[in-house]
């Protein structure tokens, strides 16, 4: 298991987070609520309660305002998830050049299904509806900065997964 | 060669950067407008274009702007639409990975027309790499003297702010995108009130794509009836097209408005023709949620003329014959793609998508990706078949936002058009899990190369 990181936000992330409230008039710091979610889970990995709990106080709004949204939109982790979470396209386009092969090759070598953690924590995978990059197919992304990995095949995918797990911390 | 607007730089080395764009000419525009123009100079030049919202919806960009309230002391705003999540639609990433500037550029020249002071880009979360390209495009304005006070000297304010989502398509629909920019779920607002009269902070507001506001530096610099000349009829200008499945030559091409699309298909200069010398079966053109289309129907009308790339040649016969420009997303399925699948497999993201706030939508998205699975996997009724189509009947026009028709539409045109395929996967189950239904059915007007004969069923 990875260590268990204190959920308090530094006095750097503060610090960004006080940057972001000033793209918004007066009174409508809510409006930072997507950018302070994804800056908290790029640093604890996922929206767990506590996380939300603590956005919800460096905004200054209700938890059930931060719960509420967390739980909307797909690219916020409510539950928790491996070191990389292999977000593969599932959708149609991505399909007619080969995406479902993708997805049944990582869940065969990671011995996991779609949406499952592998067991030493290092991958999840999970299936995901359209990343706009129609015309390199099959694509997966991985977070927290998002990079994209195209014209996947089966050669590529063992390369990537060997690279991710040679990285250091 | 086509003429190029929005991609004419692409390929200068160094593009992304301001000092490489301005050398290009970039920036021209903002002096213009700043200069020499006032606001109503630019929103009649753009009106005089014909630009359409570029978007899917294909409004008239300039009479949106006309519509926007102007009360004394109520801050307007512009807010930028690039949540870009239609499958089959990937222009709005590749125009903002490789012309930031193009994208910041017209932001200003909009801003300035609607007299808006803060602006916002709505990037989709998953654009992460993205969002950092347009902040540091924005940031290199801005230290240029083209954002920030007093702009040029001209007494003008603008700050551009860039947002991100959290991966939700329903925010591509303008009022879902305010209420998340807003920091709420994407649930989209009834209308009206219209965002033109009471949009973000309640304040009146203009949301327009990337492409559309791209295109507006390019309409001012050159004149909106220069605009007008390039195209056809009411389809003026060009558009970028994002294509893909199985073609030779995947990509986002920008043509000129008109542009048959047989050329588009088959011709090097676009998607170079269907991949490993199979042959063409069935095109969605606009974004997944325009009505699919036979080969045969994509490439010619009823009255055997030439399809266009345009909004009125794409829908000439309507949906019973017909399709939509939409968002120019083209996707292209050869004669090994299974329509029941993909018509499944654009149903899964409807329901994924689908916000839950009216019944309609929230329950039969779910009910038609349950029929479709079934039949795909060898379960299904001939009276199935029937019941999708009262489903998707039932869910078209019933909703508070076009969610609800996107979701109807692809499921409605496949049936129309495919209906033997369906009644196939219910007849021959095992064979439609082993195989596929292959072209035998189907007309087929070009001498494309044949395939091997073992793939001909």
């Amino acid at each position: 298991m990875l260590a268990v990181k204190e959920i308090k936000f530094s006095e750097e992330m503060l610090k960004q987070v006080d940057e972001i409230i000033k793209r918004y008039p007066e009174g409508k710091e809510k409006s930072a609520l997507l950018p302070v979610l994804h800056l908290a889970q790029a640093e604890f990995g996922w929206c767990s309660t506590e996380v939300m709990d603590q956005v919800a106080s460096v905004l200054n709004i209700k938890p059930i305002e931060v719960y509420e949204v967390a739980t909307f939109y797909t690219m916020f982790h409510v539950k928790p998830v491996g070191k990389y979470v292999l977000e593969v396209c599932r959708t149609g386009p991505c399909c007619l050049v080969g995406a479902e092969k993708i997805i049944k090759y990582l869940e065969d070598k990671l011995e996991i299904k779609e949406g499952e953690t592998s067991a030493d924590g290092l991958f999840t995978v999970k299936g995901v509806e359209c990343l706009a990059a129609c015309g390199t197919g099959p694509v997966l992304q991985i977070g927290p900065e998002y990079t994209f990995y195209e014209h996947l095949t089966t050669d590529s995918v063992d390369q990537l997964l060997e690279d991710l797990k040679g990285r250091k911390q | 060669m086509a003429q190029k607007i929005l991609l004419k730089d692409i390929d200068v080395p160094g593009i992304e950067t301001f000092d490489v764009f301005r050398k290009q000419g970039g920036y021209s525009a903002v002096e213009k407008v700043l200069k020499t123009m006032s606001p109503e100079d630019v929103v009649e030049e753009v009106k005089k274009s014909g630009l359409r919202g570029r978007g899917g919806a294909g409004f008239p960009t300039g009479m949106k702007w006309s519509f926007l309230a102007k009360p004394e002391g109520v801050p307007r705003y512009l807010v930028c639409n690039a949540d870009e999540s239609e499958p089959g639609t990937f222009k709005d990433r590749y125009l903002m990975t490789k012309l930031p500037h193009v994208l910041i550029e017209g932001m200003i020249v909009a801003s300035y027309a609607l007299g808006a002071n803060t602006s916002y880009i709505y990037v989709r979360g998953e654009m992460m790499p993205q969002i950092r390209i347009l902040e540091k495009a924005i940031a290199e304005a801005k230290a240029a003297g083209f954002l920030g006070e007093n702009i040029l000297g001209s007494g003008y304010d603008l700050e551009i702010y860039v947002q991100p989502g959290g991966g939700a398509y329903i925010c591509g629909e303008e009022t879902a995108l305010l209420e998340s920019l807003e920091g709420k779920r994407g649930n989209p607002r009834i209308k009206p009130p219209f965002p033109a009269i009471a949009g973000l902070y309640g304040c009146p507001t203009v949301v327009n794509n990337v492409e559309s506001i791209a295109a507006t530096s390019w309409i001012v610099l050159n004149g909106g009836d220069e605009y007008a000349k390039i195209g056809i009829g009411r389809s003026t200008g060009t558009k970028l097209i994002s294509a893909s499945g199985n073609i030779n030559k995947p990509g986002v091409y920008e043509i000129e408005l008109g542009l048959p699309v047989e050329e588009f298909i088959y011709s090097d200069e676009y998607c170079g023709g269907i991949a490993n010398g199979k042959r063409l079966k069935a095109v969605v053109a606009g974004g997944s949620s325009v009505p699919i289309l036979p080969a045969n129907l994509i490439l010619r009308t009823v009255n055997g003329e030439p399809r266009l790339m345009s909004y009125e040649s794409l829908a000439d016969g309507g949906f019973a014959s017909g399709t939509m420009l939409g968002s120019g997303g083209f996707i292209v399925m050869d004669e090994d793609a299974c329509i029941v699948r993909n018509t499944w497999n654009f149903s899964r993201f409807y329901h994924h998508e689908s916000c839950g706030q009216c019944s309609p939508c929230r329950e039969g998205t779910g009910w038609m990706e349950k029929i479709l699975h079934r039949i795909e996997y060898g379960h299904g009724k001939m009276s199935d078949i029937d019941l999708l189509w009262d489903v998707q009947r039932k869910i078209e026009g019933n909703t508070i936002c076009p969610l609800g028709d996107a979701a109807a539409w692809p499921v409605a045109s496949a049936i129309r058009h495919f209906r033997d395929e369906f009644e196939w996967h219910v007849n021959e189950p095992k064979a439609a899990m082993e195989g596929n239904y292959g072209l035998a059915h189907y007309a087929d007007p070009l001498p494309v190369p044949a395939a091997p004969s073992e793939l001909v069923k």
